[in-house]
């Protein structure tokens, strides 16, 4: 198990130089020169113009640029954002507990809802309850999450008001951020009502962005369930007389499982892109929308930054899925 | 959560102050770059750092562009218009805060501070923060301040190293907020200088509480300001990034101002009972800028045809879908010096094609460059590109559409030898005339900020008449003589105005629409 673990931590870091390298490429092939974006209508004079170039070093050879960046990223520095002019670093870890909140929650709903509806489509196949559910799983899997994302918005915030508008917690309960987890500070503050309000914020959003990665697990655990439903082993458990549910829960899941951990990894990259949206509507503060922005203003650090930090997260969570192989079946980490 | 109940608490848990204490909450539109003005150029920004926070030597009147005495109680300018002396208020405070509680009162050493930070490369403070000084720049006042002298404790002097009469304005504007040099000395000391701009220490009607980036910023009164305290005790900017979000919030209570609505539901919230909708033109003007140096558009009487043509109403409707007027002169209407005795030139297609066929130009093509961004002067150049072409194409002019990503649109339509007029358009700085006639159709401005590349001998006497008058009775005529002669010789098609709304709960009083764009809550109340 810990040669398996190693040999795939090997192959992390020739992806990390590579991420760096794209990341850095990226947004400078971009049109547009950031200074002039910045300057705006206004303009600038062209002695002001190299002063800036100068300022952000765009004056030394490309390739000399990477090199100070991966210096950088090797000692951790990321650079600061032209725009805000603080560290990158420091604006990723600010927003980021956010984002991951709202991605493990809308993780959790759609693992906790999809896994048992594909089983129990798997298990009724053809029947009513089947079909009614895989047409609802195309439908949330073409759900624009823009429209689905305000339509409840006005449905459950606007004329139901069972939900607020946005943001995290309501703006009374106001307390200092120990670790970026609305849920846990809120418990931590002791303040009355303030976890409450913080999962009654967490709905809408966790819906929303969850509705993608519930379709697609809801889907693949069916397909998943069917393949193995038909095996030979299956029939050799019913005929030994074991229970329904033995078999589906426990025989078939277990097995079934796998195509299923892979697709719960790459949602991550799903989460992560679908947070864009969902954090622009909600008002919620994650590195979505800064990431969006920073782009626009062309503020090459943050892009730079930010890309390298998301890749490297979900880098680690395929790695982490890697290992779940392993634990889920055994056959593999022997290979 | 009713509003009522979230003002009470919402002060509880601020200040521990009294339950009738209130609390206006605003929904804006986007994050501050950073609490320090000077360092940055964003209207969100400014929302958030110098209105609340700051004051300036003089400050523009909420709700005109009219220039009052602020921080400064009077100014007085020498003569030959090169000498500016400031007579500074006694006993102005500063905000104190965790880190910091201020010894002495607002004086001339925080003027001094303030600015030769941006003008003094050696100054201690001026490379903190990535200091770039933006707007300090963009204003030309490097090359036009050529020394800062304190007088004494409440007298300083600015000396010019030409005549300008919008240094007045200039000195309202945002980069021109005083910081406290004794803040910035104690954090330079505790290692710390960037807290001027992330923990910021002001003299204006509210103190700043905390920010939580993407999410909130919290500020509360300030009990020792200079004038009447704020009408609310605390105020919040619930930072809500979404057009329709900031509309279900708005009617769900959970704000009570907000900014920049979606065109498509300004009907609704027209009609709806408990939001009041306030509204005024920017201070703004989109425009179409003919290059002027080319033949044929080198020919007034062809621009002039050409402007005839283009059904400005049509577009008003369309692309601004009703929040816009259309525009006859080069500045606002909001604006001093603005000659509302011009008449617009008259849609006429069939007078424009008669007008160019007496010219000589037949089988006219040519480009129209559309912008890749929205911008409030014109929210969809595309399509407005779209309607200018057809409309050119009722007089027999064929036009083809241009674009290009923004920054390569900027540098590109500056060149002299652009081929085909382009859509731009322009907000005000300073409320000042000059900021858009001599910025954008002086002499000066070829081949930079002026994309008509008009250069006309007689429009520019007016304007350089007029920056260095300090009359300002004089300067308003120099204005309306010179948008007389614009009009007549049509650089521009001048487009539109855009219409700036405020929807906010009809709770909320004392609200102005500021014609320079800023939302300023110093005189509103809560119900």
């Amino acid at each position: 198990m810990i040669g398996y673990f190693l040999t795939r931590l090997g192959m992390f870091i020739p992806t990390f130089l590579g991420v760096t390298l794209i990341s850095f490429m990226f947004i400078r092939v971009l049109p547009g020169d950031p200074i002039i974006v910045m300057a705006g209508e206004r303009g600038m004079t062209e002695e002001r113009y190299q002063e800036m170039v100068e300022k952000l070093g765009f004056d030394k050879p490309v390739l000399q640029q990477y090199w100070d960046y991966l210096v950088g990223v090797m000692q951790g520095d990321l650079g600061e954002s032209f725009v805000t002019k603080k560290p990158v670093w420091d604006e990723f870890f600010a927003l980021f507990p956010a984002t991951l909140e709202l991605s493990l929650c809308a993780m959790i709903f759609a693992v906790a809802l999809g896994l048992p509806a594909g089983v129990i489509a798997a298990v009724n196949r053809g029947k009513f309850f089947d079909r009614a559910l895989m047409s609802s799983a195309l439908i949330g899997y073409s759900m624009p999450i823009f429209w689905w994302a305000l339509l409840l918005i006005i449905v459950f915030s606007g004329n139901l008001g069972w939900t607020p508008v946005s943001g995290r917690i309501d703006l009374l309960y106001y307390f200092p951020s120990v670790t970026g987890f609305m849920l846990i500070d809120s418990l931590l503050s002791g303040q009355e009502g303030a976890f409450g309000s913080a999962v009654r914020h967490l709905i809408l959003p966790t819906i929303v962005l969850g509705t993608i990665p519930l379709a697609v697990i809801a889907r693949q655990t069916r397909s998943a369930m069917l393949e193995v439903l038909g095996e030979d082993y299956i029939r050799t458990a019913r005929a030994k007389g074991l229970s329904p549910t033995r078999i589906n829960g426990l025989h078939a899941l277990r097995n079934a499982l796998i195509p299923v951990v892979t697709v719960i990894g790459l949602s991550v990259g799903t989460l992560l892109a679908g947070a864009i949206l969902t954090e622009t509507i909600f008002s919620w503060p994650g590195i979505g929308k800064w990431m969006v922005d920073s782009i626009f203003r062309r503020d090459y650090p943050v892009v730079q930054g930010g890309l390298l930090m998301i890749a490297v997260i979900v880098m680690l969570v395929n790695l982490l899925v890697d290992v779940l192989y392993g634990i889920i079946n055994p056959k593999i980490r022997r290979r | 959560m009713k509003l009522k109940l979230l003002a009470a608490t919402t002060a509880i848990a601020l200040t521990g102050a009294v339950a009738q204490a209130n609390t206006l909450v605003y929904c804006s539109e986007g994050s501050p770059e950073g609490f320090d003005p000077a360092l940055f150029t964003a209207g969100t920004t400014f929302d958030a750092s110098s209105h609340p926070i700051y004051n300036r030597l003089l400050e523009f009147e909420t709700g005109t562009t009219n220039v009052i005495p602020g921080l400064a109680e009077s100014v007085e300018a020498s003569d030959d218009g090169l000498e500016y002396t400031f007579k500074l208020r006694q006993g102005v405070k500063f905000h104190s805060n965790d880190e910091f509680t201020p010894t002495r009162d607002f004086n001339a050493d925080d003027v001094i501070f303030s600015f030769m930070r941006q003008k003094d490369e050696s100054h201690p403070y001026n490379q903190i923060s990535g200091g770039t000084w933006e707007y300090f720049q963009g204003m030309g006042m490097p090359d036009l301040v050529s020394s800062i002298e304190k007088i004494d404790d409440y007298t300083v002097r600015f000396t010019l190293s030409k005549p300008e009469a919008p240094f007045v304005a200039n000195m309202a504007m945002d980069f021109a907020s005083i910081v406290s040099a004794e803040y910035a000395n104690a954090m330079m000391a505790a290692g710390t200088p960037e807290k001027l701009n992330t923990a910021p220490i002001g003299t204006g009607p509210f103190s700043f509480v905390a920010y939580q980036k993407d999410a909130v910023i919290r500020y509360s009164a300030n009990g020792e300001y200079w004038k009447d305290p704020a009408q609310v005790d605390n105020l919040i900017f619930a930072i809500t990034p979404d057009a329709s979000v900031r509309y279900q919030k708005l009617k769900a209570g959970e704000c009570h101002v907000m900014p920049y609505p979606n065109p498509a539901d300004i009907q609704a919230m027209k009609d709806d009972a408990d939001i009041n909708m306030m509204e005024q033109e920017g201070l703004n003007v989109g425009y179409l800028a003919y290059n002027t140096t080319m033949a044929p558009f080198d020919n007034p009487k062809v621009r002039k045809a050409l402007n005839m043509a283009i059904d400005k109403q049509a577009i008003i409707d369309v692309v601004f879908q009703g929040s816009g007027q259309a525009a006859k002169n080069p500045i606002p209407p909001t604006m001093w010096g603005y000659n509302d005795a011009i008449t617009d030139d008259a849609y006429d297609p069939e007078a424009a094609k008669a007008m160019l066929e007496a010219e000589g130009v037949s089988d006219l093509s040519m480009k129209v460059w559309a912008m890749p961004v929205q911008r409030p002067y014109n929210p969809n150049a595309r399509r407005m590109a779209e309607l200018i072409q057809a409309d050119f194409a009722k007089v027999g002019v064929d036009v083809e559409i241009v674009s290009y990503e923004w920054g390569e649109y900027l540098s590109r339509s500056k060149d002299l030898n652009r081929d085909g007029a382009v859509l731009l358009g322009w907000t005000g700085d300073n409320g000042d005339p000059d900021n858009f006639l001599a910025v954008l159709l002086g002499c000066d401005g070829r081949e930079a900020s002026n994309r008509a590349q008009w250069c006309h001998q007689p429009f520019e006497d007016l304007i350089l008449q007029a920056k260095q008058s300090t009359d300002q009775a004089e300067r308003t005529k120099l204005y309306e003589d010179a948008q007389v002669i614009f009009k007549d010789q049509a650089p521009w098609a001048t487009i539109a105005h855009s219409v700036v709304y405020m929807p906010m709960s009809n709770k909320v009083q004392g609200y102005k629409v500021h014609p320079l764009g800023g939302h300023i809550f110093y005189d509103v109340s809560v119900e």
